[in-house]
């Protein structure tokens, strides 16, 4: 067939040059990325569909009151996801505040700065930080990390900083503070990956520019390059972000799983992702399961909505970036 | 060579899986569920392919509640369960469900202290630190009950599992039965909603936090308490005896705990001088009409065989097998299984 068209290609080139190439293979090879691309969105599509349906009783039940109580009694059998949605944003929102600046920092670096006998063996690290199973991390967290967190730096931030609420009331270890922390472990070497491959793909006309008007390396990074991955840079941290709202294993370990909603870090807290893992298995009154669909029918619809609002954030961010440049 | 060599020997794998897969192909038994009794199913499984080749059990644990749902929906030839199916779930089945009882397991309370002296406890003390109102380890109630041990002026750091559990349910299941106040404020589920304390996911996450927290208390299987060397507590029974947690203890439990005609019982806080409280028997659950008149067979030929020689192998593993009376019965019941 192919060797057919070419032929024919070959004759009519001969006939008359203008004539245009078979266009069969692009077609097919335009079909098949579409199929490929649509599976993705039917996949969502799906996943999004069985979890309405695995949860019917309970929306009709609980309605949106789920949404806004904070009892969860599997004996009494009543429901309410509060203090989990609540749990998953901050967790989510203390390691991105502890991963960003990190990451962000180490990309630059490894870019801009170091000297290549050090980039190597760097960046083979923050591979194999990502190559960690969940459950190890998890399990360092409980052994390892909480106790020295418990130990060293809880007690000084409770002496220096105890007036603000985020950091008082007694320590026991287990806390929000900690899921946030081992988040953050977790989602940094995704983004600092990313985050590198954007940097080095900045042209060097932009450094070159920079130097050339007389920058210094820091103004030349901030202005030349940052400036520049902006919008990359801000998808790096929207990738991290999705699997920080996700995390499940490892924070289960260490966040002391209390549907609570408490000022202070120091208090244990509870997350979606992690009722989920923990109860799932052994759920098994009907209205129970059906609650714990309703958890993940609320996962699902928080990583939509804070992916939606991320791209609006990064469309505002760039058309005033392009305003400004303009002007 | 060697390339030569590995082929051979994935080929061979290969044949052999093959021929296995035919053989197994004639029959194969399905079952999902609990995962506390797991170890000892997958030993009997595999010591009964000795004495029965012509049959495979293929075991997936997947949690009670998984075990449950799928013998309600005769996905699965046999299902699961740390916790007696409820009445809700079993008018849901097509068909009469039976519950076999197998094996039975303790709770214990494990704590972490200085120097970590033996504890003693009542059922009265559990309730009031879980319930949050014995928040200190000198309170009068602990320092009445352990005379001579020197407990520290420290608070109590609770912990209990996080993850739904059989363990939870016969913790929960001899709180309500001591503690009428706990029944109302949290009762007896495999999670519930805790008054106080964090939450540890498994017996790891408990065992972890409770070894990395001073002060801390919390419960795990016996099992999983004896092969960490946790120190755990000893209980005083309902005869007014503190009892050591051991698979004889659990065992005596069983031989004094009521059980009803449909084996679908709770043996926490059972009579007798030395059975341990806090202990509970795992189930398998099958259908007493079986649809494939093979498969029948052979899973009622494995439950006796599981009956008569079982036992032994779950004292290796430390689960605590059936006594004597309660086997009898046990087997007069498989005996009802039709096929």
């Amino acid at each position: 067939m192919a060797l057919a068209a070419s032929v024919s290609i070959a004759e009519s080139s001969a006939r008359e040059r203008m004539a245009p190439p078979s266009r069969f293979g692009d077609r097919a090879f335009e079909w098949l990325t579409l199929a490929m691309a649509l599976t993705v969105l039917v996949l969502v599509i799906l996943i999004g569909w069985e979890l309405w349906n695995g949860s019917s009783v309970a929306l009709k039940k609980f309605g949106f009151h789920f949404l806004t109580t904070s009892t969860w009694d599997p004996v009494a059998e009543e429901f309410g996801a509060l203090p989990f949605i609540y749990g998953t944003l901050v967790s989510s929102a203390i390691a991105l505040i502890i991963a960003v600046p990190l990451s962000i920092a180490t990309a630059a670096y490894l870019t801009e700065l170091a000297p290549l006998w050090i980039r190597q063996p760097l960046v083979s690290l923050i591979e194999m930080l990502a190559a960690i199973p969940s459950v190890i991390l998890g399990l360092w967290g409980i052994f390892v990390m909480v106790p020295w967190l418990r130990d060293y730096p809880f007690p000084f931030l409770k002496g220096y900083f105890g007036w603000i609420p985020l950091f008082t009331g007694p320590i026991y270890g287990p806390c929000m503070f900690a899921g946030g922390i081992i988040i953050a472990i977790m989602i940094l070497p995704i983004i600092t990956s990313v985050s590198r491959e954007i940097l080095r793909s900045v042209p060097n006309l932009q450094r070159e520019a920079a130097y050339a008007l007389g920058a210094t390396r820091w103004e030349a990074t901030r202005i030349a390059v940052l400036s520049y991955a902006k919008k990359g840079l801000f998808g790096a941290v929207i990738l991290g972000l999705g699997r920080a709202l996700g995390e499940t294993l490892a924070v289960t370990m260490v966040i002391g799983n209390t549907p609570q909603i408490a000022a202070s870090l120091f208090k244990p807290g509870y997350t979606l992702a992690s009722v989920l893992a923990n109860e799932f298995t052994e759920a098994t009154t009907d209205i129970y399961l059906q609650a714990l669909f309703e958890i993940g029918l609320v996962l699902f619809g928080i990583t939509i909505l804070v992916n939606l609002l991320a791209q609006l954030l990064l469309r505002t961010i760039t058309t005033t970036s392009a305003t400004r440049a303009v002007q | 060579m060697k390339s030569l060599k590995s082929s051979r020997k994935i080929l061979a794998i290969v044949l052999l899986t093959g021929i296995s897969a035919t053989a197994s192909a004639q029959m194969m038994i399905n079952g999902a569920g609990a995962t506390f009794p797991y170890p000892i199913y997958s030993k009997w499984f595999d010591e009964y392919a000795k004495v029965d080749p012509s049959v495979r059990f293929n075991y997936q644990s997947i949690g009670s509640g998984g075990g449950q749902k799928q013998i309600l929906s005769q996905t699965v030839d046999f299902g699961a369960s740390d916790g007696p199916m409820s009445d809700e779930n079993l008018a849901k089945a097509p068909g009469k469900i039976l519950h076999i009882p197998t094996v039975a397991g303790a709770v214990v309370i494990t704590y972490n202290l200085p120097g970590n002296p033996a504890l003693k406890c009542d059922g009265d003390t559990i309730a009031g630190i879980y319930l949050g109102q014995i928040k200190k380890w000198n309170d009068p109630k602990l320092t009445g009950l352990n005379p001579g041990v020197k407990l520290p002026d420290q608070d109590i750091v609770v912990v209990h599992r996080s993850d739904g559990s059989g363990t939870t349910f016969i913790f929960t299941d001899y709180l309500s039965k001591i503690s009428s106040e706990w029944k109302s404020k949290a009762g007896t589920n495999t999670s519930v909603n805790w008054p106080t304390g964090i939450g540890g996911k498994g017996n790891e996450g408990v065992s972890g936090q409770v070894k990395q927290t001073p002060g801390a208390i919390g419960y795990v299987e016996l099992i999983y308490a004896t092969q960490n060397k946790l120190p755990y507590a000893d209980v005083k029974n309902s005869a007014g005896e503190f009892v050591k947690p051991t698979i004889e203890s659990v065992t005596a439990a069983l031989a004094t705990a009521e059980i009803p005609e449909d084996f679908r019982f709770s043996m926490t806080n059972a009579p007798g001088k030395e059975a341990y409280p806090i202990a509970g028997a795992t189930w398998l659950l099958v259908y007493q009409q079986q649809k494939d008149p093979a498969k029948g067979k052979k899973l009622v030929e494995f439950l006796k065989w599981a009956m008569a020689k079982g036992g032994g192998m779950a004292k290796s593993l430390d689960y605590a097998p059936l006594p004597e009376t309660v086997q009898q019965r046990v087997l007069k019941r498989i005996d009802e299984i039709k096929y």
